[in-house]
């Protein structure tokens, strides 16, 4: 019985590699000009993870294929040094692996929260708020107006609170419903929440970043490959949040700034 | 028995008259001035509802709807004194319908306590969530194909409503104290049936632009008055 267990527990290890050692579930195509840096370190942190997991599961099946059909329950042998040696062991072993991937991790995390964007990031706002997204261009003036709560009215689509009467720096704001980049240029997105706890996921940008309410915040990225994606709200937000989306188009320069100028003439 | 008879022929005697020589008004809402701009709105996040919208005819915000010669669509014009019809609730339901991710008709005007039934054509869900005040205010969802919503409500009140899901969608529940109203259509046109000799306060709103209040006097029986009423515009 125990020889059975321990071949069962072996097989099972072996059968849940199999898909992840093949690319079954491949990730979806990386777009952006950092994520292979994420892919890389995803690969990393399964490949160590991996390789615990069925070194784990091997030597479990190990020592239950060696033991568990002994008549004799006394005791086989003890770790050398004791219970607290094999503390620090395993201590000294897991923090040894934690670290290592933090440190491999960090050039990944560093390029997208410690470094700034460069200094012709093309800058644009998103707006999150129950249940769609909705993005600001600063328009010629390269500023974006101030934004008053109380002016907030959806049936004249002012979704950020603009007051163009009295702001000069709305007049030429520029509002739409997806997020349109041109390719290869860094983008500055400022993050801004209407309500409550969003989050802004495009998987093929390799971004994910929540939107936390008072606190605004910013992402950069390039994205590499024009192209139509979806941006996602990953972090449950109300009845709606199955259908809170919007999608990013990324596209060559010229078609941008024709893409601007129609939005511009639909303010 | 016999009473009863007297009791029904003073009653048709009553009303007959009311009925044969009821007066009426009607007139024409215009706009002195810009309106704010009707702004295309994307509705690129629900391709079930984009669908319905060609790209030439993209549909836009309803918030002042000008149409030609300055008129305009979608004003409710109502007997704010003088009616006493209070407390008549008429017997039929008004309808609401969200197709294509709009609320038609943009504006619903009803009495308090008349039925509403709000009914989903789209095939993705929506929530109706009424910003009301004076009212409860309440917000459900409606999946495609769920049965339509019943609402009710018993304070007079501009109730503008809109949808969390597809933030575009909004509207106004105008519910009224009198059954004597009128919303505008697309030639700024209204009319106003059925009001017995008297004086009375007609007052006229619009959702962006506010509200404006003329009296009219009804003299003779089956007289007609026009009254038109004209709304200082605004930019913004």
């Amino acid at each position: 019985m125990g020889k059975l267990f321990a071949v069962v527990v072996v097989l099972i290890a072996i059968a849940s590699a199999i898909p992840i050692v093949l690319h079954w579930y491949p990730m979806a195509p990386d777009i952006s000009a950092h994520g292979h840096l994420i892919d890389e370190q995803m690969a990393d942190t399964m490949v160590e993870a991996g390789f615990a997991f069925l070194a784990a599961q091997f030597i479990l099946g190990f020592f239950v294929f060696r033991f568990a059909d002994r008549k004799d329950p006394g005791k086989i042998r003890t770790f050398p040094g004791g219970a607290k040696v094999m503390v620090a062991a395993a201590v000294i072993l897991v923090g040894t692996e934690v670290l290592a991937l933090g440190i491999l991790g960090q050039r990944a995390w560093a390029g997208q929260y410690f470094s700034p964007p460069s200094a012709d990031a093309m800058t644009i706002q998103t707006q999150a708020g129950q249940f769609a997204f909705y993005f600001r261009y600063p328009g010629p003036d390269g500023k974006l107006g101030p934004q008053h709560p109380d002016k907030v009215n959806e049936g004249t689509q002012n979704y950020f609170g603009l007051d163009p009467q009295n702001d000069v720096e709305s007049r030429d704001d520029v509002v739409t419903a997806e997020l349109g980049i041109p390719v290869n240029k860094e983008i500055r997105l400022l993050m801004h929440s209407k309500d409550l706890g969003h989050s802004f996921y495009v998987r093929e940008l390799r971004v994910q970043q929540d939107f936390v309410p008072g606190l605004d915040l910013m992402v950069h990225f390039t994205a590499t490959k024009p192209g139509r994606y979806e941006i996602v709200c990953t972090q449950l937000c109300g009845l709606g949040h199955y259908n809170m989306k919007a999608y990013l188009n990324v596209m060559s320069q010229e078609d941008f700034n024709a893409w601007m100028k129609q939005k511009i003439s639909e303010q | 028995m016999r009473m009863k008879q007297v009791c029904t022929a003073a009653l048709a005697l009553l009303i007959g008259p009311v009925a044969v020589f009821a007066g009426t008004i009607s007139g024409k809402v215009t706009v002195d001035g810009p309106v704010p701009k009707q702004k295309v709105i994307d509705m690129s996040k629900e391709p079930a509802c984009a669908k319905d919208y060609p790209a030439t005819n993209p549909p836009k915000t309803e918030t002042a709807l000008e149409g030609p010669g300055n008129t305009l669509a979608d004003v409710v014009v109502y007997v704010s004194a003088g009616a006493n019809d209070e407390g008549t609730v008429p017997s039929q339901a008004v309808t609401l319908e969200q197709k294509g991710c709009r609320y038609i008709k943009h504006i619903t005007a009803l009495h308090v306590n008349q039925d509403m039934q709000i009914k989903n054509d789209d095939p993705t869900s929506h929530n109706i969530h009424p910003l009301a005040k004076a009212n409860r205010e309440w917000n459900k969802s409606q999946p495609p194909g769920a049965p339509p919503i019943d609402a009710k409500f018993d304070q007079a009140e501009f109730i503008p409503v809109k949808c969390n899901i597809h933030p575009w969608m909004h509207g106004y529940f105008v519910v009224l104290k009198t059954n004597h109203f009128s919303v505008t259509g697309d030639d700024g046109t209204f009319s106003i049936k059925d009001l017995p000799p008297g004086k009375y306060t007609l007052t006229a709103w619009q959702e962006t632009l506010g509200s404006s209040q003329q009296e009219v006097t009804i003299g003779g029986a089956g007289e007609t008055k026009t009254v038109n009423f004209t709304f200082k515009g605004k930019a913004y």
